[in-house]
């Protein structure tokens, strides 16, 4: 029932991107220049200001940049409608913002209600999606989003932005008010989610040990400026520079060449692959 | 004891043989209660639309309706009348300026307290200006707008009997020849049928809300 995707690669590029807000004495995002591959779970990171967000949010054309081209799957993202091209890209940020006057399965519903999707296709997608995020749909399908607990209504959250199978996911922290126990959890089945279907995400984190955790590669951002973008091995066994060096100091012993998260996500590419063959098989709605 | 009788006799009586007037009257407090709040409606809303969405209106607009809501409804009435004389025309006017500031002000809450996570993932899902408007964010203000109207129509019940004054019929008639005869059998149906009505319109207001409004309970 899903459309067929053709792979693209590279799936999203980004070349001499620059974003200047008005009034700003800097550049947010300064020169940024990119390529990622289809399927890939790119996760960025850095401090707060470090251009992260923007760059995120200019993918799905929230802001717009001051100069540079951002190609998704061979177009142009500025001669899309914004409108349109929003409705291809799924999107999931901190707050969640689930509509509060929907329930679980309007909530869901809403991108394929503005694809014009039949209610059967829709009522169909809803309970695959549901059973994807672990959510019982005879439980949870009517329930409005003040009826759910955080983590549930950020699985709800990412259940909507996987509804119509997005080439494109854009994740702004999506675990970061979620608390450490639950987020582990949620970390691994984004992990199973995305190795099961083998879509583009592109997830913004200011947690180091997340990154490494879920990124087929991680681009580390500071200043507007990228730093190092490259597998957690690659990241682990040679940082590019000082910066990176402090960031991974930062988050202590586990995430150096030595540490568990680095065997954690041992062989980078592969860190999706082995979950998805561990635990992929029950994922199938 | 004996008065008690006498007042429920009086007060069968007056039913008995004033029948059609007393429904003429609630039926006059009625329309003109909804004639003023509906006409405070259509232009404190799209009022506090604007006042939500452009701060520097909002400062302007809310200092003189909450201005308004100082001058007591009787001297607006009486000023009204000197404007433009007696009858339904200037009670409606006043009994609107009334009505306006509680419409005005929780219209203006109810759209400026839209979450804004709410109205990003909105946007970022592909749903356009005009969508996100009428789908989100006029759901999302309605219970403070409703609970505006509601405060709205109970203060013009209770005022509209003022309106009798200038010639506007309605409740108040009654209750103002009561006054006038020291009858009170009168003063007692108009006083009760006011608070009747407006424990009335509250109870079908909140209905309203519970049917309109699910996600609120």
């Amino acid at each position: 029932m899903m459309d067929v995707l053709t792979p693209v690669s590279p799936a999203l590029e980004f070349h001499h991107v620059t974003k200047r807000f008005p009034d700003a004495g800097y550049n947010a995002v300064d020169d940024v220049s990119l390529s990622i591959d289809e399927g890939e779970l790119v996760t960025l990171v850095g401090t707060s200001g470090s251009g992260k967000t923007t760059l995120l949010k200019m993918v799905n054309r929230l802001y717009e940049p001051t100069a540079g081209q951002i190609v998704l799957r061979g177009h142009d993202i500025m001669a899309a409608d914004p409108v349109q091209l929003r409705r291809g890209i799924g999107y999931v940020i901190q707050q969640v913002g689930l509509f509060p006057h929907m329930t679980v399965a309007e909530n869901i519903a809403v991108v394929p209600k503005l694809l014009k999707w039949d209610s059967a296709r829709t009522g169909a997608r809803i309970d695959e999606l549901l059973q994807l995020v672990q959510l019982d749909s005879a439980e949870f399908a009517r329930r409005y989003p003040a009826e759910l607990s955080g983590g549930q209504q950020q699985r709800v959250g990412l259940a909507r932005a996987l509804a119509v199978d997005p080439a494109l996911m854009l994740l702004d922290e999506p675990f970061g008010a979620i608390d450490a126990i639950t987020r582990d959890g949620l970390q691994n089945e984004l992990l199973r989610i995305h190795a099961a279907h083998r879509r583009t995400y592109l997830f913004v984190t200011h947690d180091i040990r997340e990154a490494f955790k879920l990124g087929t590669r991680v681009l580390i951002m500071h200043g507007g400026r990228v730093q190092q973008f490259a597998t957690p091995d690659e990241i682990a066994a040679a940082p590019a520079n000082e910066f990176v060096v402090e960031l991974l100091a930062s988050a202590g012993t586990s995430v150096g060449p030595s540490g568990e998260a680095s065997v954690e996500t041992s062989g980078g590419m592969s860190a999706g692959t082995s979950v998805g063959t561990s635990t992929g098989d029950d994922v199938r709605g | 004891m004996g008065s008690r009788g006498d007042l429920l006799v009086q007060i069968a009586q007056y039913f008995a043989t004033h029948g059609s007037e007393y429904v003429h009257a609630v039926v006059q407090h009625v329309a003109i209660t909804l004639a003023a709040t509906g006409a405070a409606a259509v232009v404190a809303v799209p009022a506090g639309i604007a006042c939500s969405r452009f701060p520097r209106v909002r400062g302007f607009v809310t200092g003189v309706f909450s201005t308004l809501r100082i001058i007591p409804s009787l001297a607006v009435l009486f000023l009204c009348i000197s404007l433009i004389g007696v009858g339904e025309a200037p009670a409606i006017l006043a009994l609107a300026l009334l009505a306006a500031p509680p419409l005005l002000i929780n219209t203006t809450l109810g759209f400026s307290r839209v979450p804004g996570a709410v109205l990003e993932t909105a946007t970022g899902m592909g749903m356009g200006v005009a969508r996100i408007f009428f789908t989100v964010k006029v759901p999302l203000a309605a219970p403070l707008i409703i609970a505006g109207l509601k405060t709205a129509l109970v203060e013009v019940i209770a005022s509209a009997t003022l309106a009798a004054y200038i010639g506007a019929g309605g409740l108040g008639t009654i209750i103002f020849t009561g006054l006038g005869l020291l009858r009170s059998d009168l003063l007692m149906i108009g006083g009760v049928s006011v608070a009747g009505l407006s424990l009335v319109v509250s109870a079908l207001i909140s209905w309203t809300e519970k049917r309109l409004l699910p996600w609120e309970a």
